[in-house]
């Protein structure tokens, strides 16, 4: 069992590794096992196909909190040039699990605001497994401050199991941190742009993915509430979270059925972690897009169009 | 148990927990001290105990009637209702839940928006109804929340806002978690206006309520000792495994991190929030009042 896959993704990563051992073998010895090669190659690329064609809500709240998924700064590795991180909420801290900065996309200067998970333990401890206390909230404000007086565009990546519920978050206002996000990027003159990437928890995705448009990688997930948290509040036991993940309807499928979301955006086969190129390449596409339609709008049109967008979420039933 | 009890056929036996109750009707028992009151005393006292002065969750409806002048009164949005469209069921309907909480308490959903006067001032008034559901946001609260701000920048007058909620409507799953982008969109839209919006918290404003229009009030007043989180005490007891603080999410705590303007009790809250109001309206106070 590789720690490093899911368990529905081990079937695949034992072939994979049968094939790797058949090239070693291969390159040892004059025997020509291209055809073996080749043949398990399609068997293991069926395999995927086959079990990612009915993977489970609760099977894709995994791959979104994939460990190998890619994060906040591998994007703004392969999408931007000349990022620069500006950090700190000028107050209190710097907040490692939510990232900002300044960058040039497609030669266009603009602001980036995303959560940051750790690749190891060490960095999980700084980055706080992603989860921002009000500091981070405030980081995210002060560029989206800077970003507006600068015309800057705001691109958001959401990745987070959600804030962080600690005694210090919430002395100093975490509450406060997310609602004034909130009612800031309702306001903010400028074109916002928020990508769901893996996890969107709760809260504390929302606070910075508050905007014009809203995407979602295939296999990331965006829920009021974690499907364990569901299911150990109504169903009154943690184990129920498959049947939670469910109910709560937080595959980017859903979301786009029930008109909360505006696009998907795909995942190469097997997901975003087994070629990140891909999946860097299908998010640049979407934001090109979406960026040439809300930058060539005016302020005011954008403006209302937003707030048209936000106050039309919901559903409900009228009596005579 | 004792002898008697024990002599007692099971059929008469009252169950241990029901004795200490006290009969639903005339009496109430404060949840503080502990002490057996009156109700009517207690409802004159606007739900507050004469003997420790806690202050007990109230009804939605009972909450507006002591703050707003008897009349005019005219409820906003009352015509929205809410609906199972997720059709989500955990150990029990979502349908089930909606009309076991209209039954109980008589209201259609968990926000009731009144647009009255204040000491003759003109306002909006919206109060959350803990008992339906844990007065969570979902849907109707939401558009409920809307059109109170609407009304408030059309008339260009105030909007206060009585939170009690456990937070977002699970049962209403992204939708309801929406609803905090919602109702801070329309609280922005009054900023830029400069309509006044006060947010009055009680016990409990929790979660996605208060990480949204609750914490956004341009003067945050709580009643006291009211418990007052983004995440509950026990998640972070949870999460840090550490002994909270002594007070930890109430009131008092609170205000002393700068989170509050100030704690008013019930019987002040008219008095207070007219003053305030008057001030940055630039309105006469009469000696009277």
């Amino acid at each position: 069992m590789n720690p490093d896959y899911l368990d529905f993704e081990q079937p695949i990563v034992d072939l994979e590794a049968k094939i790797d051992e058949l090239r070693l073998v291969e390159s040892d010895n004059e025997f020509n096992l291209n055809e073996e090669i080749t043949r398990l190659q399609a068997k293991s690329k069926n395999l995927i196909a086959s079990i990612f064609s009915s993977l489970s809500p609760w099977q894709i709240a995994q791959l979104a909190r994939h460990p190998k998924r890619p994060y906040t700064l591998d994007y703004i590795d392969k999408l931007f040039t000349n990022f620069t991180e500006l950090r700190g909420d000028r107050m209190y801290a710097d907040d490692a699990a939510i990232v900002a900065g300044i960058a040039k996309f497609e030669g266009a200067s603009v602001a980036i605001i995303g959560h940051q998970k750790g690749r190891n333990t060490k960095e999980n401890i700084r980055r706080n497994f992603g989860m921002p206390r009000p500091e981070g909230y405030r980081k995210a404000l002060r560029i989206m401050d800077i970003a507006e007086r600068f015309k800057l565009p705001v691109l958001t990546f959401i990745d987070t199991p959600g804030a962080y519920p600690g005694i210090g978050a919430e002395e100093r206002g975490q509450s406060q941190a997310i609602a004034v996000n909130l009612e800031r990027m309702a306001c903010l003159r400028t074109p916002i742009l928020c990508t769901v990437i893996g996890e969107g928890g709760s809260g504390g995705a929302l606070a910075i993915g508050v905007g014009d448009y809203l995407s979602m990688l295939s296999y990331s997930t965006y829920s009021v509430i974690s499907p364990e948290g569901c299911a150990s509040i109504l169903w009154k036991d943690a184990s129920k979270a498959e049947d939670a993940a469910t109910a709560l309807g937080i595959t980017a499928l859903r979301l786009n059925e029930l008109k909360l979301i505006d696009e998907i955006i795909e995942e190469p086969l097997g997901g975003a972690h087994r070629d990140i190129d891909t999946t860097c390449e299908n998010v640049r596409a979407t934001l090109v897009s979406a960026l040439e339609k809300f930058t060539s709008q005016s302020l005011d049109d954008l403006l209302a169009a937003r707030y048209q967008r936000l106050t039309q979420f919901g559903t409900y039933g009228e009596s005579a | 148990m004792s002898w008697l009890e024990k002599l007692m056929p099971s059929r008469i036996r009252t169950e241990g927990t029901n004795k200490r109750k006290v009969p639903k009707g005339l009496w109430d028992k404060c949840a503080s001290c502990g002490a057996v009151l009156y109700r009517s005393d207690l409802e004159r006292n606007l739900q507050v105990c004469p003997k420790c002065n806690h202050h007990m969750r109230i009804t939605a409806r009972m909450r507006l009637q002591f703050f707003l002048d008897e009349s005019p009164q005219e409820e906003i949005g009352q015509y929205l209702e809410p609906k199972d469209f997720l059709k989500f069921k955990d150990d029990k309907k979502y349908k089930d839940r909606l009309s076991a909480a209209q039954k109980n308490t008589g209201e259609k959903e968990a926000l009731l928006v009144i647009k009255g006067q204040l000491k003759k001032l003109p306002i909006v008034a919206a109060a959350f109804e803990f008992r339906f559901i844990g007065g969570s946001m979902g849907s109707v609260v939401g558009e409920r929340f809307l059109l109170a701000a609407k009304q408030a920048l059309s008339d260009e007058i105030p909007l206060i806002c009585f939170s009690t909620s456990g937070g977002a409507r699970m049962q209403e799953a992204l939708t309801s978690l929406f609803q905090m982008a919602k109702t801070s969109a329309a609280l922005g839209r009054m900023r830029e206006q400069s309509i006044p919006f006060i947010s009055v918290l009680t016990d409990p404003t929790m979660g996605g309520v208060s990480a949204s229009l609750a914490m956004l009030g341009d003067i945050t007043i709580a009643e006291p000792k009211a418990l007052i989180g983004f995440a509950g005490p026990r998640v972070i007891q949870q999460t840090v495994r550490e002994t909270l603080p002594k007070g930890f999410q109430r009131s008092e705590f609170l205000l002393e991190h700068g989170a509050l303007d100030m704690i008013v009790e019930r019987k002040n809250m008219r008095d207070e929030v007219h003053q305030l109001l008057s001030v940055l309206l630039h309105q006469e106070i009469s000696a009277g009042e």
